[in-house]
């Protein structure tokens, strides 16, 4: 197991390098710089001035060059800083990146909770009125767009009903008591969360539903069935386990994305992610900023294919890790 | 299960609906702002906040008026604070007196003169990122006489002289570090590493808690010795999308939009309508100039009649009438008529197709095919208009002008870019034919960056300068040079209207309109007076109170 580990480490790491060399190469190969967009927005600026700040930010040398002075710091653990705050690119997107987290995490937990039991449900009574209705709700949540729903949500249960508040965080004071505190949080969360999970919902199930009716077709279930073990074993004995397997490459793998954000839906709420942070960064020719968050969400990704390759080995008996690596 | 759903929610919004007393105002605009360090971006929404807790040596007032905001008299040379020094040489400089107010950081420590030295000597320096050093490396010479008074040497005769916008940094935080590595200044300054350090603000409030991206939170500033505020908290809530915004504004979530930074003016037309009993709506015109920039290095664009005609055939009025309810003024010029040195005496393009249509069969365009002109060699009058993309409002007006256009027989390409590749575009001038955008400017200020043949960006240059059309004309040069320099009013606005005069005879550049702020206000809220330039409202927050 730890060689396999190992293994995978080294992988991720060969491809974090090589993932940085073309971000900052793809960034680099942009149209304009930062100074270019100094210029547009400042019409004082002058011709010295954009030559000293190309030589300040080191804009002055090749691509390669400045890559490779990056490249030599962040190994030291110094991934630079970000023009737009002037601050440690670290330092700017590790709260955003909790705000990810606990964001696009609490949706993920919901969608699961909600989509794993709707799947299996509408499974095990296929073509029936239940599962028509499952399947209507799943496409109506796949095929909404997210920038609707959550103005819908924001006009309903904010503007409307004046329950919610329609977007931004807590102002949590030194003085709010903890109980009070985590209600506010909580307040804020209501509807961009909602407004993931309802987006999200849709696709697990139809996973959970397709991976359930190929297992209950399988002859080991005819034969459970055969054998007269009631339904709800045969279903959750045999068939779930199976048909998790399929379920859970596909969940850890939306793992990497909880750390990469949910653009429209951070932005519609003013929730301050990396999604933002990321989109942002680019627009701006913040290239510590853009190629660091990126640099996250594809670590998280990588994560997310080894946490679906090890809960494959976990369901799966069949499946050998020390085979794999 | 849907019922254990509601009162979960019914219960969470019990437990925790906030109380916000009147003495808070909850503010919300769209851009979050960058770095917190006032000499190194000048971004609106930085200097939006920072207005409140700082204040610049002069600004211009509503009423486009230059007036003191931390010195005690404005220096002119009619009140001998301000002098021309001739020089041995033949040139000339001007001394300029001023005595700061009595002010003091948060942290009690006095606003004095050395703060003054200590920002000139960080904007003047190569290496601290200040984008724009223009305004430092004039001042060749600082002289303190005692802790609230110097002079300042400014090396050539100019009108503006006495516009110091210098916005301070405290030098009792800020010198150790910048003297430490100056070249480092910029990412280890205290307005980042330590933003809610009382000792880095000045004005009525000061910055208590930053959430980047979401929320700055203000409190009033207790050493600050000018008029109190009515307000003792400020928050200011980060919306991007004004759609979420409006939302915001509605359901209570945020008090008020900033004008400045907040709803689009379509938004506000449509939002008036339907909420005109709940808040005041003010349509600012600002120093905000729409225009059409056109290349002259375009063979079709060369010809003076292809450039007037095409002016000529845009109905400007009916397009401010139609999409902003006639709230946009059109423009004659580069100077808007809101800025004293504006003049009326110039030549007018009022909508005429007919007179644009004979223009063009001047200008050898007679042959029409498929409704597009075509002159003798055979070439379409065919060109291409560059506009940063998103701006739902710009591309409208870029497709109301491809229409109006085609009436003519001119056949317009509408190339809407992202905002970096379309600021690339201008830069490096390679743009083909025409290009939308709008350029911010300051009350009597000089379009010298976008009308001198000096100011034309190339390799040699570094690509700076914002004469983008690539205009040269040796009696605009003239008079920009000669504008700068003059100190009598009245003859600095001959010089003025001498370049819109010329400007409107060359026309380099196409005026379109001079954008409204639109300010909706609620109508508790008093004490907002909108400027219309970069002088923002919030530089009188002090006065802005809720009135039930």
């Amino acid at each position: 197991m730890s060689r396999y580990l190992a293994s995978r480490a080294v992988q991720t790491a060969v491809t974090l390098a090589l993932m940085s060399f073309v971000v900052y190469l793809l960034i680099g190969l942009m149209p304009g710089d930062p100074i270019d967009m100094m210029i547009a927005g400042d019409p004082n600026m002058r011709s010295e001035d954009a030559a000293r700040l190309r030589a300040v930010y080191g804009l002055d040398k090749p691509l390669l060059e400045r890559y490779a002075a990056w490249a030599w710091q962040a190994l030291q653990g110094n991934f630079g800083y970000s023009r737009t705050f002037s601050q440690p690119v670290l330092a700017v997107l590790w709260p955003r990146l909790i705000n990810t987290f606990v964001l696009a995490g609490l949706a993920f937990v919901v969608a699961v909770a909600i989509a794993l039991p709707l799947g299996i449900w509408a499974a095990s009574r296929p073509r029936s009125r239940v599962d028509y209705l499952i399947n209507l709700l799943c496409f109506g949540g796949i095929s909404t767009p997210p920038f609707w729903l959550a103005l819908l949500l924001i006009t309903l249960f904010s503007v409307k009903l004046g329950w919610l508040p329609a977007g931004g965080q807590a102002d949590i004071r030194p003085d709010t008591p903890w109980l009070s505190g985590l209600g506010d949080r909580l307040r804020y969360l209501v509807l961009p969360t909602t407004t993931l999970v309802l987006v999200q919902v849709g696709g697990y199930t139809r996973f959970m539903r397709g991976a359930m009716i190929e297992v209950l077709r399988q002859d080991y279930i005819r034969t459970a069935r055969a054998k007269g073990l009631p339904e709800n074993r045969v279903r959750w004995g045999h068939a779930f386990g199976n048909a998790l397997a399929p379920v859970l490459t596909i969940l850890a793998l939306s793992f990497g994305g909880l750390f990469s954000g949910a653009l429209i839906t951070e932005t519609m709420f003013a929730w301050p992610g990396m999604g933002k942070a990321i989109y942002q960064a680019i627009l701006d020719n913040d290239y510590n900023l853009a190629l660091v968050g990126l640099l996250i969400a594809t670590l998280a990704t990588m994560v997310g294919n080894l946490l679906a390759d090890l809960a494959y080995a976990w369901v799966d008996p069949r499946v050998s890790i020390e085979q794999s690596a | 299960m849907i019922r254990r759903i509601l009162f979960v929610l019914l219960a969470l919004t019990a437990l925790t609906a906030p109380a916000r007393a009147k003495d808070e105002l909850v503010i919300g605009m769209t851009q979050s702002p960058g770095t917190w360090n006032p000499l190194i971006s000048s971004m609106l929404a930085k200097s939006l906040i920072s207005n409140m807790t700082a204040r610049p040596v002069t600004a211009w007032n509503a009423e486009s008026k230059l007036v003191c905001m931390t010195c005690t008299e404005l220096p002119t040379v009619e009140n001998g604070k301000a002098r021309v020094i001739d020089l041995p040489d033949g040139k000339k400089n001007m001394e300029i007196d001023v005595e700061l107010r009595d002010l003091r950081w948060g942290d009690g420590t006095p606003v004095t003169a050395k703060d003054v030295a200590f920002t000139l000597e960080v904007g003047r320096h190569p290496l601290s990122g200040v984008a724009s050093s223009e305004g430092y490396r004039r001042i060749i010479k600082f002289d303190a006489k005692d802790d609230r008074r110097f002079t300042m040497t400014i090396d050539r005769v100019t009108f503006d002289y006495n516009s110091i916008g210098l916005q301070l940094l405290p030098a009792h935080i800020e010198k150790p570090i910048f003297d430490a590595n100056p070249a480092e200044y910029r990412n280890k300054t205290a307005f980042d590493t330590n933003s809610t350090n009382p000792g880095l603000f000045f004005g009525p409030f000061r910055i208590v808690e930053v959430t980047p991206g979401s929320r700055i939170v203000l409190e009033q500033n207790p050493t600050w010795t000018g008029e109190k505020p009515h307000f003792k908290r400020i928050v200011v809530k980060i919306i991007e999308n004004t759609a979420a915004l409006e939302a915001n504004l509605l359901s209570g979530n945020v008090d008020y939009v900033l004008g400045e930074l907040g709803l689009s003016l379509d938004q506000v037309l449509a939002f008036e309508k339907r909420h005109k009993d709940k808040y005041n709506f003010i349509y600012k015109p600002a120093l905000i100039y729409e225009h059409i920039d056109t290349m002259l290095d375009n063979k079709l664009l060369e010809d003076l009649r292809v450039r007037q005609a095409i002016l000529m055939a845009i109905d400007r009025k009916a397009i401010s009438e139609k999409l902003f309810e006639g709230k946009q003024p059109v423009a004659d010029g580069p100077i808007s008529q809101l800025d004293p040195m504006f003049t009326p005496d110039t030549r007018h393009y009022p909508y005429d197709a007919a007179q644009a249509r004979r223009l063009l069969d001047e200008a050898g365009f007679k042959d029409i095919r498929s409704g597009v002109r075509h002159n003798a060699k055979g070439e379409r009058l065919s060109i291409e208009i560059a506009t940063s993309a998103g701006n739902r409002v710009r591309e409208l007006v870029a497709q109301v002008i491809q229409s109006q256009l085609r009436q003519v027989g001119v056949d317009l390409r509408i190339k809407a870019e992202p905002m970096r590749v379309f600021s690339e575009a201008l830069n490096r001038r390679q743009f083909t034919g025409l290009a939308m955008y709008a350029w911010v400017q300051s009350p009597q200020g000089v379009p010298r960056s976008t009308l001198h043949s000096k100011e034309i960006p190339s390799a040699e240059n570094a690509w700076s300068g914002q004469n983008y059309p690539g205009y040269r004309s040796p009696a605009m040069d003239t008079a920009l040079d000669a504008a700068e320099r003059e100190l009598d009013a009245t003859k600095r606005r001959t010089l003025f209207a001498d370049i819109q005069r010329i400007h409107a005879e060359d026309l380099p550049v196409l005026p379109l309109f001079f954008r409204v702020d639109p300010f909706v206000i609620p109508k508790q809220l008093k004490g907002v007076t909108p400027t219309g330039h970069l002088n923002s409202s919030t530089l009188w927050i002090e006065q802005w109170r809720w009135e039930n």
